[in-house]
């Protein structure tokens, strides 16, 4: 090195110390950060304006709206058929369990009921919806920690699920099957088999994820004891499904207000932790899924004979009234609230999601944190954005 | 991992399936709770229980039911009860006479909802008793000329998010709430969507092309077939 290279070398750290210096004084107050619209932990468009102080959060508010389509506003002209191609929307990755309160409401004003062999199915297609879309979660969890492998399992296994939806109903992701007294369809031939065949693969899904995440070290550190809910708090503001139950609150809407679906003609238990935090939520879903698969068999294995679908007039007015049903989606609670008029199409109907309740927590849950725990509390509540913005 | 599933097996599970005898205990208790704030109330068969309560003690209703152990806040929203039944489908010349000041004012019906009413708005809330494995819907009608109503935020932090929602949807305000922004539209977004009166632009631009997802039927035919449907619709008992 020449001498005045290595002179200008020297000026140029001394130059650096002193911006250094300066920078010391300068101020350092609270930082907003801007986490989305595009992130994978949004699963859709969420932001989420973060106020940091160093390296822990503040305030956090989530910014929505993105992707909101007036799903309330457009059922009011809408016919009762034709809203359930809306209703797909709101959880696009659960549609087919998202038809099954609203016609279950439309059946209630109307005082029909679906036969045996129909209310069956959909329950079976229900836990299939909640497989699929637990299977995603679940490998999706990795992907907020830093790991990529638990992903692309998931996706290819939620694909054997999804062609079976596929299979009876025609739709990937947007099935359209229920009817106001039944199904469109029966189940095509051989398929009870073949469905037989991807529940055990998916147990065997869970296991790996098990193995891959739930007793891997790295983890268990990120997620334990990060974003504990307690439950009174997930009980004020109104938390369901999983992330209500990994609080430790025992309470699944399956069994405890069953609207009239095959879950009471069989065993199955409610999986529940006391932690309330992202470890607990994981848990609880990964325990679901395994429990669904178990249910799925159980269904297919009682599964009565009969018609699908109940005599239903062909153009379908329903008598002035109102109903509230509710179900136990993948996500959590959603219930349609339903006024009828005695015409063609409702009067209003209150969409009760989920992920709306889910996410309006974040606010609280997220002060204090630090920021990457932002990302894996955000993605162990699991919202879809459609189910918060309707 | 699997070796530490929490023991929950000592918790009974109730149900809220516990029938129209329950309740009808449960009303009589919230009644009993509640007292003058109730106004009607209302139970659907093999449903749901309604309460409409006073607007006024809107708040202390949620404060009493919630130590009664219905501390578990499903969903608040409120519902319009204009008539428009023009307005469903081909709605011009509904809403052209809501831009009218002269026009008359528009009807309101809210004596088919469960346990009435008597305003243009109603407030809706469901709340759950996972313990005793109940669930209420409150309602209480929101006065025409202010129509606005005590925030239940500190009773049920959920209710925040929902007030919110509610205030740009249909234009009521809540009482203490601190923080009234919109939730979903725009900040510059005029007008509050879901009230009946609200226009839906989408319509107006590009007629509906279908009223019934059937088949058109001939005119000629059109009377006869209707009756018949009607007809049918009665003997299956849908028109009770």
């Amino acid at each position: 090195m020449t001498a005045t290279s290595d002179q200008a070398q020297r000026a140029y750290v001394a130059a650096q110390a002193a911006d250094a210096r300066v920078n010391v004084e300068l101020d350092t107050g609270d930082m907003t950060l801007n986490i989305g619209p595009q992130h994978p932990a949004t699963h859709g468009t969420l932001r989420i304006a973060c106020q940091l102080d160093g390296e822990q959060v503040i305030m956090a508010e989530p910014i929505m709206g993105y992707m909101h389509r007036g799903y309330e506003k457009l059922c009011e002209v809408r016919t009762y058929p034709q809203c359930t191609t809306l209703i797909n929307r709101i959880d696009w990755l659960g549609s087919f369990a998202n038809e099954v309160p609203f016609i279950l409401a439309a059946e209630q004003l109307m005082e029909v009921e679906a036969p045996p062999r129909a209310q069956w199915i959909r329950t079976i297609l229900f836990e299939l919806s909640r497989i699929a879309n637990l299977a995603l979660f679940l490998g999706d969890m990795g992907v907020q920690v830093g790991a990529l492998t638990p992903v692309f399992f998931a996706f290819r296994d939620r694909e054997r699920v999804l062609n079976q939806i596929e299979a009876a109903t025609g739709g990937r992701f947007h099935p359209n099957f229920d009817r106001i007294g039944g199904l469109k369809d029966d189940l095509p031939k051989g398929w009870i088999d073949e469905t037989r065949a991807v529940m055990a693969k998916m147990r065997g899904f869970c296991d790996e994820m098990e193995d891959l995440l739930v007793g891997n070290e790295i983890f268990q550190t990120r997620c334990r004891g990060v974003g504990v809910i307690p439950a009174d708090v997930a009980l004020g503001y109104g938390l369901s499904g999983a992330n209500l139950r990994a609080s430790g609150v025992d309470w699944d809407l399956r069994r405890d207000a069953n609207p009239g679906l095959a879950w009471n003609e069989i065993d199955w238990r409610v999986w529940t932790h006391p932690d309330g935090d992202s470890f607990a939520r994981y848990w609880v879903r990964l325990q679901e899924t395994r429990e669904a698969t178990y249910m799925v068999e159980k269904l297919l294995d009682g599964l009565p004979g009969g018609p699908i679908m109940a005599k239903v007039p062909r153009i379908i007015k329903v008598p002035a009234g109102e109903a509230y049903v509710s179900t136990e989606n993948p996500l959590g609670e959603m219930g349609y609230y339903v006024v009828s008029k005695g015409d063609l199409g409702p009067f209003r109907v209150k969409i009760r999601t989920p992920s709306f309740n889910n996410i309006s927590i974040v606010p609280w849950v997220m002060k204090g944190v630090y920021v990457p725990d932002v990302i894996t509390i955000l993605g162990s509540l699991y919202f879809i954005l459609g189910d918060i913005d309707r | 991992m699997s070796d530490e599933a929490p023991d929950n097996d000592e918790q009974v599970a109730i149900g809220s399936g516990q029938g129209d005898a329950g309740r009808e205990a449960l009303r009589s208790e919230l009644e009993d709770l509640l007292g003058a704030a109730v106004v009607d109330s209302h139970i659907q068969e093999g449903q749901n229980l309604w309460l409409r309560v006073e607007a006024g003690r809107w708040q202390d209703v949620a404060r009493s039911l919630k130590g009664a152990g219905f501390n578990y806040f499903g969903f608040l929203s409120a519902i319009d009860w204009t008539v428009a039944p023009e307005g469903r489908y081909e709605d011009t010349e509904f809403d052209a006479g809501l831009d009218d000041d002269d026009a008359e004012p528009v009807a309101i019906d809210n004596t088919t909802g469960h346990a009435g009413g008597d305003t243009r708005f109603q407030l809706l809330m469901q709340l759950h008793a996972p313990a005793r494995g109940a669930a209420v819907l409150v309602k209480a009608d929101v006065p025409d000329d202010a129509p606005v109503i005590d925030t239940l935020r500190d009773v049920f932090p959920g209710a925040d998010w929902h007030e919110r929602e509610t205030h740009e949807m249909f234009g009521i305000g809540f009482t203490g709430h601190p923080q009234l922004v919109p939730i979903y539209l725009p900040t510059e977004f005029e007008g509050h969507p879901l009230r009946k009166d609200f226009p839906l632009l989408a319509r107006h631009v590009k007629p509906w092309p279908g009223v019934v997802d059937i088949e058109e039927i001939p005119e000629h035919l059109e009377a006869e077939l209707e009756a018949a449907v009607m007809a049918e619709f009665e003997a299956s008992g849908g028109g009770e």
